[in-house]
């Protein structure tokens, strides 16, 4: 029988294929990733083509585009697989909860924080951000989007089974999500840069917490 | 390669709602053993196998095993767009099994994605994983729904093997089992919770 970091492996590999995968899996990546460039793209023409006025708040639509982004894969997270049964066979193989969903987080990251971060370029060209900026908007993403990711796997998990429970879910994400929202849009306003530092912290916390919360969620959902 | 397996059940209670499915339901079973839960729907056969694999929590009693349990229910914990052959690859990895889909003659579903499997051949599939685990008890959740004579006999073929190599079965099932030395459980009818309503 392989080790169990071995087996936690074999989990994340076939999480990455199921999520990433395109029209195969469950709706895959693109998804999310189109309706953020959509929402980069349509600012302009809504705001109007101010070239200064873009810059200065650019920064805040690309986070509440990734914010929107990370609600639309909320339904296929976690719930088919406590449907199919996945969750039950894994814990009779001695499997805990808290590490699976620690797993589903991690591939949750894959397939939505990294491609948004390999779009943000774009999205900021589109809304008139350059140089250090797009630099620290990046690094903004890098340390926020793994704590987004937590918060929607934690909820996934709490929505699994219920029904309406996607509507629900991405009720749920918006006021969790907000403290990585302001510490990472504030980080790039003049003389933010402390803001990475409070953002890295609500990360953080959010990453600590989500796989307890997740764990207990699913398992309390058996009963 | 086994361990000595044993399912000793205590007296369990299972609660739905304000009724109590089960109560008073007490067996032990060494290894070799199998027994056949029998009793009409929504007697709580499905909630008992639950409660034995440790997902669930009796109302009353204990549960003490011995040995890795494998649970096969109606769901099928296979990815449904995946073809037959990655999905059950995946299990087998996470067991480090051998392939175990030849023996109940999935071999040329391997390409068909699990969606498109019929009821017989989900079941099918499903046996195939339960086999690949290594589990030393066996908790079937009619194993014989779907599947023609045949299969129906390679099911209890594979069966009585778990068996003879020291597993244990326990199966729920409304078809009769051609299985030998088999205990069978009659579970009755439910009582109300007093003071419940």
């Amino acid at each position: 029988m392989p080790s169990t970091p071995r087996r936690l492996l074999l989990i994340l590999l076939r999480d990455c294929a199921l999520l990433l995968g395109g029209a195969r899996g469950r709706g895959g990546a693109t998804l999310p990733l189109l309706f953020f460039l959509a929402v980069a793209m349509l600012y302009p023409f809504g705001v109007g083509p101010d070239a200064r006025l873009l810059a200065r708040t650019g920064a805040g639509v690309i986070w509440i585009a990734a914010l929107l982004a990370a609600i639309l894969p909320l339904d296929r997270l976690i719930e088919p697989d406590v449907e199919a049964g996945l969750f039950d066979q894994w814990a009779l193989r001695g499997l805990a909860e808290e590490a699976v969903v620690l797993v589903r987080i991690v591939a949750h990251w894959i397939s939505f924080g990294l491609p948004l971060m390999l779009a943000t370029p774009i999205a900021a060209a589109l809304l008139g951000i350059a140089g250090d900026a797009v630099w620290r908007l990046e690094l903004g993403l890098l340390i926020g989007t793994p704590g987004l990711a937590a918060i929607g796997v934690m909820i996934a998990a709490l929505t699994a089974g219920l029904r309406a429970g996607a509507a629900l879910g991405g009720l749920l994400l918006i006021p969790l999500a907000v403290p990585l929202l302001i510490f990472g849009a504030g980080s790039l306003q003049p003389g933010g840069e402390s803001g990475l530092l409070l953002l890295g912290a609500a990360s953080l916390v959010a990453l600590a917490l989500a796989p307890f919360a997740g764990g207990a969620a699913i398992r309390a959902g058996r009963d | 390669m086994m361990q000595p397996a044993s399912l000793v059940a205590d007296d369990l209670a299972c609660r739905r709602g304000d009724r109590v499915l089960l109560h008073g339901v007490g067996f032990a079973l060494a290894a070799g053993d199998a027994l056949h839960l029998a009793g009409p729907n929504g007697i709580g056969k499905s909630s008992l196998l639950r409660i034995l694999a440790g997902l669930a929590r009796p109302w009353a009693g204990q549960v003490r095993a011995a040995g890795a349990i494998g649970l096969l229910d109606e769901r099928l914990p296979l990815d449904a767009h995946r073809p037959l052959g990655a999905a059950l690859r995946f299990w087998r990895a996470l067991d480090g099994a051998a392939d175990s889909a030849a023996a109940f003659g999935l071999e040329d579903l391997g390409d068909v994605p699990v969606r498109y499997l019929s009821t017989g051949q989900r079941k099918r599939a499903g046996l195939a994983c339960l086999a690949a685990s290594g589990a030393a008890i066996w908790l079937l959740d009619e194993p014989l729904n779907g599947l023609d004579p045949q299969w129906a006999g390679v099911a209890q073929a594979a069966i009585e093997a778990h068996r003879a190599a020291g597993g244990i079965a326990v199966i729920a099932s409304h078809q009769p089992l051609a299985l030998d030395r088999l205990a069978v459980l009659a579970l009755a009818g439910h009582v109300p919770v007093a003071g419940a309503d």
